[in-house]
């Protein structure tokens, strides 16, 4: 645990916004990376590197610059598609996991579904893995079916193989953002598959943690964002089957995707430039490329050894707060989870505690989490959240109690 | 940090003044605050143009409920034009302490609704349509 949090020690150097003070003079404990991670120098240098030294448009100039421009973008595409074993081919660059996830839905979704078909996803999705669902489904006729989840936040799988029937679709999340339960895929993927279902994973919150291998999960379709994993904003990517996108219509339409136009007539480009219509984020996506090079030099292994331990730590370090009223939701104590921690305390809100906890300089989310119907289910109107990364060090949830100590101290808790 | 949070803003959070509902409502409105979930109605009592009674309900953080907690102390009597009038300032010099910008949404929900419900009864709404924000909201 120490040489681990002494490496952790030396990453935090990595992102220049951590050594920051807040405008209070505190230390940032910064624990909100499950909404957006910090960015590394080495992010940050190939960005502006890429605009000082290799921009133009790509794919279409014949001149230097273009030609350097489309082998960084390509290059980057290659290397996210290394990181989670497919090919270059198989990777769409889209804003973010919930265009990803759009893009399905509009694409797959209405040329697949029919009155009749169901879409299958879980209590725990976010926002962005079950609104698409909810609209697909009012397009199309088809009807949606949820996984539910116990009190813990855990699935209840018993009867997944009747909720399976008449299932085209499983649309759910790896690692659930406001709970931090993890979904046995390796479980639910043959089974949902023994059903005739295409199975879609929402990886926003298990790409940047853990290692994710599509192959070996034979998922069909994997989304995720750029800027959790250490890489900018705007930048996200869908993986999908070969075969799934070959045979899918274009989402969006226009330049780029195309590989001849005629006035009336127009023939799109293979994949996976059919799903990329127009100018795309380019130095992001090449920032990107970055940040795979970055959290594979230190190695998805240790980043997931590190949040399970820190994890566990704090989980035991909250435990003394208790008695006064701390309240830690999601998968009991010795269950695999990830790094992320929801908690109430006492009868102070969400919110007043996440400001609370900002004046000494921890940065924790507060809220829904973009996961109301889950809040609503279990009678949360909201909780506080603290989620870990591979910059966040023990002394980051010595801040964290500390803190909580003082704000228990202000709202008079026993 | 101490003085983040005032004695008397735990004390309406706690002790919310005129929480609950009023056997007769003639004008009403609810609304959420989307960021984080928080729920705030208001029930006014309407005699001759003036509030001769108000509730409030709904869950929120210290400064939404103290806020409106607060609100409902000072509105009993006055003019409904006056309270479809009630600065932004109102809310801030009550509960007397700084409030970040990410926090402004909080500290004024209970004042949007109390004006949209004083709005809604002097444009004759029924209170269906004031209350049926809600269900667009995202």
């Amino acid at each position: 645990m120490i040489a681990v949090d002494e490496r952790a020690e030396r990453i935090a150097h990595d992102f220049p916004i951590l050594a920051r003070r807040t405008s209070r003079g505190k230390r940032l404990a910064f624990l909100d990376s499950a909404a957006s991670s910090q960015k590394p120098r080495a992010v940050l240098d190939a960005l502006v590197n890429f605009y000082e030294r290799d921009y133009a448009n790509i794919h279409r100039g014949v001149y230097e610059l273009a030609e350097r421009a489309t082998n960084a973008f390509e290059g980057a595409r290659e290397k996210v598609a290394g990181f989670i074993n497919a090919e270059p081919a198989e990777i769409v660059w889209t804003r973010n996991t919930t265009e990803a996830i759009n893009l399905v839905s509009f694409s797959w979704g209405m040329q697949n579904l029919r009155p009749g078909d169901a879409i299958l996803t879980s209590q725990l999705e976010h926002h962005s893995n079950l609104v698409p669902w909810q609209l697909l489904a009012a397009k199309t006729g088809a009807e949606l079916r949820f996984i539910e989840v116990d009190e813990f936040g855990i699935h209840r799988l018993d009867d997944l193989d009747r909720k399976l029937e008449g299932v085209k679709l499983v649309a759910v999340s790896h690692v659930s953002n406001s709970l931090g339960t993890i979904l046995p895929l390796a479980e639910i993927v043959p089974r949902a598959h023994a059903a005739g279902a295409v199975v879609l994973v929402d990886a926003a919150q298990s790409v940047p943690h853990m290692e994710v291998d599509v192959r070996a999960l034979d998922v069909d379709f994997l989304a995720a964002s750029g800027h959790k994993m250490c890489g900018p904003t705007g930048i996200g990517f869908l993986y999908g089957k070969r075969a799934l996108l070959e045979a899918m219509p274009p989402f969006l339409t226009g330049g780029d995707m195309i590989k001849s136009v005629g006035y009336e007539q127009t023939t799109f480009n293979e994949i996976p430039w059919k799903f990329e219509a127009g100018t795309s984020n380019i130095a992001d996506a090449v920032a990107l490329g970055a940040a795979v090079d970055y959290l594979q030099e230190i190695g998805m292994g240790w980043i997931r050894d590190h949040e399970r331990s820190l994890t566990a730590y704090a989980l035991e370090r909250l435990r003394e707060l208790e008695p006064r009223g701390l309240a830690v939701y999601g998968p009991p104590a010795g269950t695999e989870r990830g790094g992320i921690i929801s908690f109430n305390f006492g009868d102070i809100h969400a919110h007043d505690l996440a400001s609370l906890l900002d004046v000494e300089g921890v940065a924790v989310r507060a809220g829904h989490h973009c996961t109301m119907p889950l809040m609503e289910k279990m009678g949360w109107p909201a909780t506080a959240r603290a989620s870990f990364y591979l910059y966040n060090t023990e002394e980051d949830v010595e801040q964290l109690i500390s803190a909580l100590h003082k704000a228990a101290q202000i709202f008079k808790l026993a | 940090m101490e003085d983040f949070y005032k004695e008397y803003i735990l004390d309406h959070y706690r002790n919310p003044r005129n929480f609950g509902h009023l056997e007769r409502v003639d004008a009403s409105a609810e609304d959420l605050n989307p960021l984080c979930g928080d729920k705030i109605k208001f029930e006014l009592e309407i005699e001759d143009g003036r509030v001769k009674d108000v509730r409030f309900s709904g869950k929120g953080c210290a400064i939404s409920q103290a806020s409106a907690s607060m609100l409902t102390e000072e509105i009993k009597g006055q003019k409904l034009e006056d309270v479809a009038r009630l600065p932004i300032s109102k809310v801030l010099e009550n509960i007397g302490i700084g409030i970040s910008p990410t926090r402004m949404k909080c500290a004024t929900l209970g004042l949007k609704v109390l004006k949209s419900a004083a709005l809604g009864e002097i444009a004759g709404w029924p209170d269906e349509d004031v209350t049926g924000t809600t269900a667009s909201r995202p």
